[in-house]
């Protein structure tokens, strides 16, 4: 693990319009490290993600992504540099069974040529990881149309689709919503897989109680700003985000 | 007793990753047969057909291509109001090299079909980041504004259009020419939407921002695209110069943009065949209505109409479900 940290962000602003949805934010994110993002609702958390992954343009400030300055470089390219993220909200090829939808991040240039590019070869591969994110092989939930998938299996896609780009850092929207306990305790592992594989991950969640069993570091966010930082439990105990979290004057 | 409709698979079960174990020659036949007839009759009915349908067939052949080109684009997310535009690129080209520089005509198609292509794509290139009817408006304005610019400056024989353009060699090779290459043009295509090259482009359609996520560079297929479909509706363009022995102004009407959607939309779009399909049923019907004069275009407008109510999926997609399924009445408990 090296010093120099794998993403680097400062000063980070961004306005739409009128509204300063991210302002003067900084932090650093070292190899292998799981951050979790927290803040309450509109409180500028996946304005950040967008922000690191290129889909906005920030109005000031740094990236950097393995010492190379990624700010304002089109969402494409950040993800060749080896960035993947989920969306918050689903939307995968309804129609298709569930493995075709893993051909798109399987036809990326980042792994297209380690994959192999021959008739079904893909698909294979498509299968493979499925399995690994808990589509069960023999009872072959991967052939099944993702829109008869229930949500915990669809979001095991959206996360399939990120590990298939074979990234270094890995951003988590809100991976955890909408699922029921049972399904949440069913992603805890993979998560804890991939950062034994050493990979680094960035979790947005409002699923606080899960996320703290897992996260190194907590960051809160609110109104666009950084009020806290730290490990989780001193990050709780302190008034700004109480006050975030729980009002007050 | 309450029944209920059930559909059945009719299809050839043993299936394992690609490979179709078939058994019998009714199951070869099963699978073949829908593409085996439409090459057979495309391949037939020239030889059995009279001149002035023989003509139908070859307009038929156009629009075909024409409506195959606009599917293209539309599954990759581009819905065109300006097929008119390639048609008419490919067509003064083809004319150009003809009228000016003597070119044949089996030179010239090949290269209006390419390098129309590419204009086309260049001239749309900086409107590839708009999406939907914004896009769609480009298209459609920028025939409407070629036809006014050769008007106004004269260029290409203006008004008059280029005449005296080269035949092709005989009837038969622009028969077996057009319904050639849009039989290549059908299964070739269709093939490449079918693999996971088209399966990107799709995806642009369904979820562009998915597809940037995976580090695919969406405005290099759509570039990609583009140039597929503008290079076969260029073709046509160039095609229909040496049918016509003649290039002008109406080789950008809004006909060459219209017909090639309502073909698209009446026999289902998203599947190439269907919009071939479209083009076999409005091309004829066009024609055989001629007969009646005046409410001509009346009677054709409520056919479009009863087709998309009464089969709003398309006619392929319903022949092919019925191909596909069987259906039978099952008792609900």
């Amino acid at each position: 693990m090296g010093a120099a940290p794998l993403l680097s962000v400062s000063h980070l602003s961004k306005n739409f319009g009128g509204v300063q949805a991210m302002q003067d934010v900084s932090f650093e994110l070292k190899e292998g490290e799981l951050l979790g993002l927290i803040g309450p609702n509109g409180s500028g958390k996946t304005t950040a993600v967008n922000l690191i992954t290129g889909f906005v343009r920030p109005s000031e400030g740094e990236i950097f992504f393995q010492g190379r300055d990624i700010t304002g470089m089109a969402p494409y390219k950040i993800v060749r540099q080896g960035i993947a993220r989920t969306f918050q909200m689903v939307k995968p090829f309804y129609q298709l069974p569930a493995y075709k939808n893993m051909i798109i991040p399987l036809y990326s240039p980042r792994v297209r040529d380690t994959v192999g590019g021959r008739y079904g070869d893909r698909d294979a591969v498509a299968l493979d990881l499925l399995e690994e994110v808990g589509f069960e092989r023999d009872a072959m939930v991967a052939y099944k149309p993702a829109g008869a998938l229930p949500q915990g299996y669809l979001k095991r896609l959206e996360l399939a689709k990120a590990i298939a780009l074979n990234p270094a850092l890995m951003i988590l929207d809100e991976l955890f919503s909408g699922l029921s306990l049972a399904e949440v305790a069913g992603i805890v592992p993979i998560i804890e897989k991939l950062r034994m594989q050493g990979k680094t991950i960035i979790m947005i969640e409002h699923r606080l109680k899960e996320l703290f069993r897992i996260a190194d570091r907590v960051m809160v966010l609110n109104y666009g700003e950084k009020i806290a930082e730290g490990r989780a439990a001193e990050v709780m105990e302190s008034d700004a985000v109480k006050k975030a979290y729980l009002g007050g004057e | 007793m309450e029944k209920r409709k059930e559909r059945v698979d009719r299809g050839i079960k043993a299936r394992a990753s690609g490979i179709f174990a078939l058994t019998s020659w009714r199951e070869m036949l099963y699978l073949a047969a829908p593409r085996l007839l439409p090459v057979l009759l495309f391949l037939i009915l020239p030889l059995v057909l009279g001149t002035y349908w023989q003509k139908v067939l070859l307009s038929l052949g156009v629009f075909a291509l024409l409506a195959i080109s606009w599917d293209i684009l539309a599954q990759a997310g581009m819905i065109s109001l300006g097929q008119a535009l390639f048609f008419g690129t490919g067509a003064y080209l083809a004319g150009i090299m003809n009228h000016y520089w003597g070119w044949h005509p089996l030179i010239t198609m090949p290269l209006a079909a390419g390098f129309g292509g590419l204009i086309c794509t260049l001239c749309l290139l900086p409107v590839l980041r708009l999406r939907g009817i914004y896009f769609s408006m480009v298209t459609l304005i920028i025939p409407l504004m070629l036809v006014r610019i050769v008007e106004a400056t004269k260029i290409f024989g203006g008004t008059e259009g280029l005449t005296g353009i080269t035949p092709l060699p005989s009837k038969w090779l622009e028969l077996y020419l057009i319904m050639a290459v849009m039989l290549a043009a059908l299964f070739g295509f269709r093939r490449m939407l079918s693999s996971d090259y088209g399966l990107v482009l799709k995806g642009i359609n369904d979820n562009d921002r998915s597809v940037i996520n995976a580090g695919i560079n969406i405005y290099l297929f759509k570039a990609q695209a583009l140039f597929i479909s503008s290079a076969v509706g260029a073709f046509c363009g160039a095609f229909m110069t040496h049918v016509y022995m003649f290039v002008g102004m109406p080789v950008f009407a809004l006909d060459y943009s219209i017909l090639p959607i309502a073909a698209a939309v009446v026999g289902g779009p998203g599947t190439l065949a269907g919009a071939t399909l479209g083009a076999c049923i409005l091309v004829p019907l066009s024609e055989i209505l001629r007969g009646i004069g005046g409410l001509r275009i009346v009677i054709y407008g409520l056919a479009l109409v009863v087709f998309i109510v009464a089969l709003p999926e398309g006619i392929f997609h319903y022949i092919q479900r019925k191909y596909n399924q069987f259906e039978r009445w099952v008792e609900v408990e």
